[in-house]
């Protein structure tokens, strides 16, 4: 069984919202597309989104800390949007684990979207189906795109790599090692939805330095004592001697 | 959540439109065991069902306008293994169906008994077999309808048992007043029958609200913050949703009205749902009025719209702490 996912590594993320707009630009012109904006350039612009980055302030002033949230379906182990669906079009793939809408079958009934404890899915107002996050199905089996080439889009635009992409259930693929080793951690584990996805949290690197690793305790000067300072009108060496 | 009236009205008027045929076919079980006179089958259980019928085909109209694409609606009878919306939709038509038969049925005079059971005493007719069928359809509709709430665990208010109480108590009285009032208007003397049974049903139905209130008062909230993004911290605080002009997220999840306005639904849902109807009907019983039992179906009903619209904004959706502040 393969389970792709993404890992996001909220200690990189630095808020630039290139996998937004990479996300959108790739998926509103493709398989998944449109994905339709109202008042893009008006007052009040709304439109559907696959990925969003939120931002959260911890802490209280001075101590505190941005973190950059970026936010999209999480394609769940054990998805509760699926089995809610009157009409089959919610799906997961048995082969990869990707949560997917078909749109020919959807209704736009948004009963997922009431089932989904993330907020990752969204009704588009114009084409009135459910879409969501595909994992850029369209791209990631895509042949005759370069291997290098074959992962989503925000993976690929994002300039921090905050983003890892893979297979979370085989144990020595990067994602799975990061996971491990780095305290990758799940969203709303109370519920029990089991998301794929995974987020890795802020990491502070800190270095434990001992005073003698700042000072040589075998200093030879200190050997001999600390040297009486010169008498201010003294010459100096350079002074005295011509080198 | 936000309250859709679409939704609104499907489970307001499909409530009671089965409640109004369970009153009719609770009639006739009573009828049969000599305890109320027999009603004449066309213009009281015929005309009846037809009432029913249009309250429960008013209500199925009114959900086409929740869906994106009506067109495909068929397609909704297929996940019925796994998805309560799937069965409700099997179920609805089928009640239809059946409530629709047994109208036929007392419209069509089809009296003559299939077989007699208990020594003479209750004759088995077409009637009386749709009837009960129907009657099985009409609470598996209720559960259905209900359970599309209820089943969802993470809208914490509405998860348990209370939901389906809570609907087939308000379907049962509402529709049982709707009988009062139609036995007033057929000139049936059933109005104290259905009369009472309205005010059991209301005053139930109060108990299993008024505990459905206060659960939701005292709920914790299984998810927060902290499990919502990952971060233990006490002090967090949204600064950017990803959106400055709102998305689904914010118009789906959000009833968007003061804190005033949800008051003032409240106190309108626990006067016009309750009190003023069984007033009503208890001064309908003493003054043998009309009139009143229709005034009082008319305030349940508008109470009942108010404690829909209740509960659809008193439900907090975990996608909610996502959505706090725009900026």
């Amino acid at each position: 069984m393969t389970q792709l996912a993404l890992i996001i590594d909220l200690n990189v993320c630095v808020g630039c919202h290139a996998c937004v707009t990479s996300c959108k630009e790739w998926n509103t012109s493709g398989w998944a597309g449109p994905m339709t904006d109202f008042n893009p350039y008006g007052e009040n612009p709304t439109g559907t989104f696959f990925n969003r980055v939120q931002t959260f302030e911890i802490g209280v002033f001075p101590n505190t800390e941005t973190v950059h949230f970026p936010k999209s379906c999480l394609h769940c182990e054990e998805p509760p949007c699926v089995p809610v669906c009157p009409t089959g079009a919610s799906y997961k793939r048995e082969k990869d684990g990707i949560v997917l809408v078909d749109y020919d079958k959807c209704i736009g009934c948004k009963y997922c979207s009431w089932a989904c404890p993330y907020g990752a899915r969204e009704l588009d107002e114009k084409q009135k189906v459910m879409k969501k996050c595909t994992l850029c199905v369209d791209r990631i089996y895509d042949q005759k795109l370069p291997e290098a080439e074959r992962r989503p889009a925000c993976v690929m635009s994002c300039p921090t790599s905050a983003r890892l992409f893979g297979d979370i259930h085989d144990p020595d693929s990067e994602v799975s090692v990061t996971i491990r080793e780095s305290g990758g951690y799940q969203l709303m584990p109370e519920w029990g939805t089991k998301p794929a996805n995974h987020y890795l949290p802020r990491r502070k690197t800190r270095i434990t330095l001992h005073r003698d690793e700042l000072e040589r305790a075998d200093n030879p000067l200190k050997k001999e004592g600390i040297l009486p300072a010169p008498p201010a009108d003294q010459k100096t060496l350079d002074e005295t001697t011509s080198w | 959540m936000h309250p859709a009236f679409s939704v609104i009205f499907l489970t307001t008027l499909i409530g009671v439109g089965q409640g109004l045929f369970l009153a009719l076919f609770t009639g006739q079980l009573y009828a049969l065991a000599k305890l109320l006179p027999a009603q004449d089958s066309q213009s009281f259980y015929a005309l009846g069902s037809a009432l029913a019928l249009a309250f429960l085909l008013a209500g199925l109209g009114a959900s086409f306008f929740h869906l994106g694409h009506p067109e495909r609606a068929w397609r909704a009878a297929t996940q019925w293994r796994t998805s309560w919306l799937s069965r409700e939709v099997i179920v609805l038509p089928i009640t239809l169906f059946l409530i629709f038969l047994y109208g036929l049925a007392h419209f069509m005079d089809w009296k003559q008994p299939w077989l007699v059971l208990a020594s003479g005493a209750l004759p088995v007719d077409a009637t009386l077999v749709i009837g009960t069928l129907a009657t099985l359809a009409t609470f598996a509709l209720f559960v259905c309808t209900a359970m599309i709430y209820a089943s969802l665990k993470f809208i914490q208010e509405w998860h348990s048992p209370l939901t389906v109480f809570n609907y087939t108590l308000f379907g049962g009285a509402s529709g049982f007043t709707l009988a009062a009032a139609f036995s007033a208007y057929a000139q049936a003397n059933l109005v104290s029958f259905y009369g009472t049974w309205a005010v059991i049903l209301t005053l139930a139905a109060l108990l299993t609200r008024a505990a459905s209130l206060w659960r939701n008062r005292h709920l914790k909230h299984k998810s927060n913050l902290q499990t919502a993004i990952g971060i233990r911290h006490n002090t967090i605080q949204q600064k950017a949703q990803g959106a400055m002009g709102g998305s689904f997220n914010t118009r789906e999840f959000f009833h968007g009205q003061p804190q005033s306005v949800v008051r003032w639904v409240y106190w309108s849902f626990l006067l016009l749902v309750f009190p003023i109807p069984i007033v009503l009907l208890g001064a309908a019983y003493g003054i043998a009025s009309v009139y009143l039992p229709m005034l009082a179906f008319l305030v349940q009903y508008l109470g009942l719209l108010a404690e829909r619209w209740y509960f659809f904004a008193d439900a907090r959706h975990p996608q909610n702490l996502y959505y706090q502040s725009i900026a």
